[in-house]
Order: structure tokens, then C-alpha cells, then sequence
């Protein structure tokens, strides 16, 4: 009796008995109520055993006597789970609480103070790059210097990565040898090699041995590229911008009505076609003619101009923004590229040869009829490659990039305040995670519900 | 299941008595290093003259012969020590964890650290200043002139915050360029990245020596601060500060009486206060309000000289001038502390 009940409890089977108990606690609580000991079994005790021992009316016999209440309620699996789970929670608060206690004695012994107010201090620091900022700022404005930084690599990196991985990850698919080849040669050179190496790599093996300023590369009259940043003319709006704005506003009117137009003669049709084909035209006609008629040009281009030390006007990308940028799209389009390759090879096989079959050509049939389909496969994978990314960025201070650790690190050697200052950043970075992560999922419920 | 129960109240009861205890204990490093028989200290390893990894793989330097100092005055060994290499960002947190026993990283004494960082400082070492150094082919003398220049400057030091007081002061604008390595701020200087980089000058020159052409380079005859540098302990530990600082004193006082590297055991003396230094005096002498050897003074002239002999043996070769790290019966500024 004693060897079945234990042989039987210790088939995950039962477990589904025991309700939302998780395992372990149904386990324990089961040997503890029972005053038996743990007999872990092999495969071949179970030879011989009966079939009777698991059978459905044993099993129901026993949430039968749980459920009636015949046994005390300090023997009730469910109750003890509970118990358990409440101890447990108990014990992790105890233990949090504990650890900070502690750690507030430990400063105070140091004498710090655990607060947030240095953050209104002036920060006395400058930093290089990013929106207008002074060193007689306080400490929140540098750092908020250093989020909006590192929103900027990642969000542009996140782009040019999901591009130029899904360039590769179709090419790895090409029945065209070469483009094959270089393409695995690709994702396998750059997801091997450690990012960190690659960043510094791009910076002082790429960016650093530029020409000097006073010899920069001179493309197109405009840009100009040296080892202080490549620098472009830049639009600076006009006072006769305003006209031009209501032109793309009526453009943009029209093109809205034309793409619902021709996505009802697409529904009406029932086939696959191109919606913004009207539409895009006569937006573009539009601003066109708006460009033209109006008086006097909305833009004129601010062209970078050797002055002193440096190029001045017009638009910069640093070294440092440009190496963090190439560094982090290239190493991360690698893994991207290999998403979409097994999303893409996960679509089975059958469906592109019946998209063949009614007539598609290659094109249509990767647009139509594979990509759909392998999208909800990509996506989720994608979004961890995302999120690697923006975490990644953090490497930045290997290349002076001053980017949201960057500040906070000189915010944290300036103040001493390491704690409050760690725990900034790993709260920005989880914001960015979490905001990256549920766009994401919104956007693959949105394509599955599509694809239905 | 009561056993059970009994248990785990056991263990909650035993985290939250007895760990808290272990984290609060008042022992003072001092006696930790004793125990440990082992001091560690925290260094500068890309600073040529003060803190560097030789070739022959043995720590060398200003900074690493007062970790030295320390580890013969408490231990009685000056090998002792092992040397824990920090970036700039790195060392106060290092410090006031407890990684390190004393920070000896050419560290600038500022209020702020003093209170703010959770740090106690012992008399500077080594008198410093802030300075530029640039190609010499800008033709620049004067700072005015670099407006619109691209900076370096080293992440967490103090000269981040003198370059942005001194831009702000002079109405200049530059763009700074904050570097987490010493090594990165140099090499990107070197192939053009930033038109001129700064730093304390005993660090310019002490760099300048690994630059592609070092005599391309010049450093402005400018000081736009003063850089006290000098050891660091963690804050509140006033028995371990005393230790740190004495031993700092004990290689001026050194230098005021002609005592060397060669002469301290020999030293024939009827001064009383060299005696009580020497420790050839009667009773527990000095080392004993320290809680040291009563020989300690003795052990560290013994392992790295006085203050003019590891000045010279670290710094001298680099071409760094005394200047005002002279005793003060020199007109300099170091000045011992009576010996009483």
C-alpha cells in the first residue's frame, strides 16, 4: 500500500489532482502530511508494477477525501500549499527587507545618505553630444542627456540592424551561390566576434584612421568626412515652411483617401495588390507642386564650413555615435539575420509551391505568401534581439559615447552616490525594455490576428 | 513538519540576527590587514612613474612605493601588498565597499570626496596642477585659443569638472571628449581625435613619454588648478586614516633629517624625536598609539627610502621637476608633523 501511494504521487500525473500547486510544494507537503520519505524511482521499478495503481477511480478517490473535508485542515494539500506560498513570499520580503536595512546601515557607518536630492545639484560636467545642455545644469538634466543618447543609437540602430538583417537573412536563402556564400559568411564572421571588440575595432581601426580635419574627404560639395565625425548639410526651415506644411497636410488628406479607396476595390476584387498605389503618387505630386509654388524655398541647406578647430553648421554624427551605430546594427543584424532566415525556413515547404502553382512570381510569393506566415514565427525572437541591443548599447563607454551609463558613471564618481545612481540606470533600462518588449507583442497580435 | 517549521523560523531568525551583526562590526582595517597579513591596495596601472606593471611584471611607482610603505610599516614586509589596478571610475566605489584597504591612485583631495564620497584623505604626496598639453604645430600659447576645440579628459577625475569651471570662467565653448581608460584618452589624442587633452600635469608628462612623437607635443605653461594628491581610506575608520597618514609623515620627517634607504639601520643619533621616530627610544614609542611595531618608521625608509629617494627613483626620470614637493626647510610644502 505504502509503495503504490508513493509510485503514484510520484508520477507528474497526479500532480494535475492537486490543482494550481506548483510542483515542488505538492511534493513536499504530500511526504510532510504523510510522514513519508522521498522514494526517488527509476524506469525499471515501475516494470511490474500494476496498471491498477494509476487507474482514474484511485485518483479521483483521493481529491474526493481532500475535497469532503475528512482530514483536519493542517493535512489539507490545498490549505498547506498555501500556507507554503504565503511563508515563502514572507521569507523573500524578510530577506529584501533585510538586505536593505543592511545596506543603509553600511552607508550610514560610510557616512552617506541614501537620497535623491544630489540630483538637483549642479552638475558642473559637460558632455559632448546630445540635446542643448550646460555644465550649470543639475545632475537630472545630464542624465536625462544620457537616456535621450542612448535612445537615439538604439532606436536608429534597432532600424538600420532590422534592415540590414533581413537583406542577409533572405540572401542566405538565394538560390544564387555567391550571394548564399557572402551572406553566411556575414552572419558567421559578425555574431562570433564578442561586440565589445567589434565596437573598438570600428572605433580606433575605422573611425580614428580618418583623414584629420584639415584633409577631410569632401563628398558632393557637402559632406565632409574626417576623424571628428562626418558631417552633413542640414535643412533649416524658412519662413515660407508654414505654406509648404498646409500643402503636405492636403497631400497627406489625399493620399489617406485614396489608399482606403483602393483597399475597398482590393476587398471588392478579392486580390492581393499594392494599397498605397494611388496614394503615394499623389502625395508625392502634391508636395511636389507645393515646393514649386510656393514663394521662396521651405529649406535651406546649412553647409558644415571649416571654422577654427573644427567644421561648423550643418549635421554631425561623432566617431563615437558612428562606431557605437555600426558596431551595434552590424553585430546585432548578424543574429537578425539568422531570425529571419528559420522564420523564412519554417514556413512550410508546400506553401510556396502551391503559390508557384496558381502563378505567383518569387517576388509576389516571399511578399504574400511566405513573409506573413514566417512574420509571427520572426518576431518574437526579434523582439529579445531588440531588447540585446538597447542593452548592449551600454558598451559605449568603452568609446567615449556619452551615452545613459557614461553619465551616470562621472554622476556617480562626482557625487559618490553609487547606489541611487546604479539603480537610475537600471530602472531607465527596464522602462526601455519593457516599453520595446509590449510594443512588440502588440505588434505581433496585431499581424497574427492579419494573418487570420 | 514542526521540525520542518522550527527550521526555516531558525534560518529567518539567524539572517536577520546575525548577518546584520557581521555587516556592522567596528573592526578597523587595520586590524583586518593584520589578520589578513596581506594589504590591498588600490593603483593607477596606466600611469608610468606612479602606478605600472613593469616588464618585469612587478608593480612600480610613486604611488605603489606608499602601498609598499604602508605594508613594511604594518607587516614589517613591504612585498606584502598586492596591488588591485582601478580606473578613475572605479576607485571610490572600490574603497567604499571595502575591495580595497587604501586608494593610492593619484587622487585629487576635494571637499566633495572628503565628505559627499565616504572618504578620509591622508596628507598629500605629491603637489599638483591641472594642465593641456597639444601638438606643437597649433602654435597655441594661451587658453583662449582653443575655443572650439575638441578636449579629452578621463571619466570620474576631477580635471572634468576644472576643464568645464575654466570654459564657463574664460566664456569659451569646447567640446569634451570623456574617456573611461587612461589608455583609449592618450591613443585617441595621439591619432587626432581631440586637438588637445587634459589632465594633472605629472600625468601629461608621465604620458607624453608613450606618444607616437613625444616631441611633437607641448604642454601649455598654464595651471588651471591645484591637485593635492594624495592616499585615501574609507570614511569613519580614523585608526586605519592615522596609520595611512603617519606613514606618509614618517617619509618627510625622513627627508628634514638626512635618513635613507641606506643610513636607517646605522642611524646614530642623541635627537630625541629621531629616536622616537627610529623607535631605538624606551617603551612602546610611537608605533604603539599607532597600534604599530614599534619599529615601523624604521621599516618603511628601510623598504622604500624617504620621500626624496621615491621621488626620485619614480619620478625624476620622467623629467618632473620638484617644484613645490620639496620639505619645507627647502621652501616646498611637505612638513611632518611633529613626532611626539
Amino acid at each position: 500500500m505504502l509503495h503504490s501511494e508513493v509510485l503514484y504521487l510520484a508520477t507528474p500525473s497526479a500532480f494535475g489532482v492537486l490543482g494550481q500547486v506548483p510542483l515542488d510544494v505538492a511534493y513536499q507537503t504530500h511526504f510532510i502530511t504523510n510522514n513519508i520519505a522521498p522514494v526517488y524511482l527509476k524506469p525499471r521499478d515501475l516494470r511490474g508494477v500494476s496498471q491498477r495503481s494509476f487507474d482514474s477511480k484511485n485518483m479521483e478517490n483521493n481529491s474526493l477525501t481532500a475535497a469532503s473535508g475528512k482530514i483536519p485542515f493542517w493535512r489539507d494539500v490545498r490549505v498547506l500549499g498555501a500556507l507554503f506560498q504565503v511563508l515563502f513570499l514572507l521569507g523573500v520580503i524578510l530577506l529584501l527587507a533585510i538586505l536593505y536595512t543592511n545596506m543603509l546601515r553600511g552607508l550610514d557607518s560610510l557616512g552617506l545618505a541614501l537620497n535623491f536630492n544630489f540630483l538637483q545639484d549642479e552638475a558642473g560636467f559637460d558632455i559632448s553630444e546630445g540635446i542643448s545642455y550646460d555644465p550649470s545644469d543639475t545632475y537630472l538634466k545630464a542624465f536625462w542627456v544620457g537616456v535621450l543618447n542612448t535612445l537615439k543609437v538604439s532606436i536608429i540602430g534597432i532600424v538600420c540592424a532590422t534592415l540590414i538583417g533581413l537583406l542577409f537573412g533572405i540572401a542566405r536563402l538565394s538560390s544564387n551561390w555567391l550571394i548564399r556564400t557572402i551572406a553566411a559568411a556575414y552572419v558567421e564572421c559578425f555574431r562570433n566576434i564578442p561586440l565589445l571588440l567589434q565596437i573598438i575595432f570600428w572605433y580606433t581601426a575605422v573611425v580614428a584612421q580618418l583623414p584629420n580635419v584639415r584633409e577631410s574627404i569632401s563628398l558632393f560639395g557637402g559632406v565632409f568626412i574626417n576623424n571628428r565625425g562626418v558631417y552633413l548639410p542640414s535643412p533649416e526651415p524658412t519662413s515660407s515652411l508654414t505654406i509648404w506644411l498646409w500643402f503636405l497636410s492636403g497631400g497627406l488628406l489625399l493620399a489617406v483617401i485614396l489608399y482606403i479607396a483602393r483597399w475597398r476595390q482590393l476587398q471588392q476584387l478579392d486580390r492581393p495588390g499594392f494599397r498605397a498605389k494611388w496614394a503615394l503618387p499623389a502625395f508625392l505630386i502634391v508636395a511636389l507642386c507645393g515646393w514649386f509654388l510656393t514663394p521662396g524655398r521651405p529649406f535651406t541647406l546649412d553647409l558644415p564650413a571649416l571654422q577654427g578647430f573644427n567644421y561648423q553648421g550643418g549635421m554631425r554624427f561623432s566617431p563615437e555615435f558612428s562606431a557605437l551605430l555600426v558596431g551595434l546594427s552590424i553585430y546585432t543584424s548578424a543574429f537578425i539575420a539568422e531570425i529571419v532566415r528559420s522564420g523564412i525556413q519554417s514556413v512550410v515547404k508546400g506553401q510556396r509551391e502551391a503559390a508557384r502553382a496558381v502563378g505567383l512570381k518569387e517576388g509576389q510569393t516571399l511578399r504574400l505568401v511566405i513573409l506573413p506566415q514566417a512574420v509571427p514565427i520572426i518576431v518574437p525572437p526579434l523582439t529579445s534581439q531588440y531588447l540585446n541591443l538597447a542593452k548592449n548599447s551600454s558598451l559605449a563607454v568603452a568609446i567615449a559615447f556619452p551615452d545613459l551609463v557614461s553619465v551616470g558613471n562621472t554622476m556617480l564618481t562626482q557625487t559618490g552616490q553609487a547606489i541611487p545612481v546604479i539603480a537610475m540606470i537600471m530602472v531607465s533600462y527596464l522602462i526601455m525594455s519593457l516599453t520595446t518588449s509590449a510594443a512588440m507583442n502588440w505588434y505581433n497580435r496585431w499581424i497574427t490576428r492579419i494573418g487570420r | 513538519m514542526r521540525k520542518f517549521l522550527f527550521r526555516v523560523s531558525a534560518l529567518v531568525l539567524a539572517i536577520s540576527l546575525v548577518i546584520p551583526l557581521l555587516a556592522s562590526g567596528e573592526e578597523s582595517i587595520l586590524d583586518k590587514v593584520k589578520n589578513r597579513g596581506r594589504l590591498i591596495c588600490g593603483v593607477n596601472k596606466e600611469l608610468p612613474g606612479f602606478g605600472f606593471l613593469g616588464q618585469d611584471g612587478k608593480w612600480k611607482g610613486f604611488d605603489v612605493d606608499y602601498g609598499r610603505a604602508i605594508a613594511a610599516a604594518v607587516l614589517g614586509d613591504p612585498d606584502k601588498v598586492e596591488f588591485r589596478p582601478l580606473k578613475a571610475a572605479d576607485r571610490f566605489p572600490a574603497l567604499q565597499t571595502g575591495e580595497i584597504d587604501v586608494l593610492i591612485r593619484n587622487t585629487t583631495w576635494t571637499l566633495t570626496r572628503d565628505t559627499d564620497l565616504g572618504a578620509d584623505f591622508a596628507p598629500p604626496t605629491f603637489y599638483d596642477g591641472q594642465g593641456f598639453m597639444l601638438r606643437k604645430d597649433l602654435g597655441i600659447t594661451s587658453l583662449k585659443e582653443l575655443a572650439g576645440a575638441t578636449i579629452g579628459v578621463t571619466a570620474g577625475s576631477t580635471t572634468e569638472l576644472n576643464l568645464a569651471d575654466t570654459t564657463r570662467a574664460l566664456g569659451i565653448e569646447v567640446e569634451p571628449i570623456v574617456f573611461e581608460e587612461t589608455e583609449t584618452l592618450y591613443q585617441s589624442y595621439d591619432q587626432g581625435r581631440c586637438d588637445a587633452v587634459t589632465s594633472d600635469k605629472s600625468q601629461l608628462v608621465s604620458r607624453r613619454q608613450s606618444l607616437k612623437n613625444p616631441d611633437d607635443h607641448v604642454i601649455l605653461d598654464v595651471t588651471i588648478s591645484k591637485e593635492p594628491l594624495g592616499p585615501v581610506t574609507v570614511h569613519g575608520d580614523n585608526k586605519w586614516n592615522d596609520v595611512v597618514s603617519w606613514v606618509v609623515y614618517a617619509t618627510f620627517f625622513a627627508e628634514e633629517h638626512g635618513i635613507t634607504q641606506s643610513n636607517v639601520n646605522t642611524f646614530e643619533t642623541e635627537n630625541p624625536e629621531i629616536k622616537r621616530f627610529l623607535g631605538t627610544d624606551d617603551g612602546t614609542g610611537m608605533g604603539g598609539k599607532l597600534g604599530l611595531p614599534k619599529d615601523w618608521a624604521r621599516q618603511v625608509i628601510a623598504a622604500v627610502g624617504n620621500y626624496g629617494e621615491i621621488f626620485e627613483r619614480n619620478l625624476t626620470p620622467l623629467g618632473l621637476p620638484r617644484g613645490v614637493n620639496k620639505p619645507w626647510t627647502q621652501g616646498g610644502l611637505l612638513y611632518a608633523i611633529p613626532f611626539r
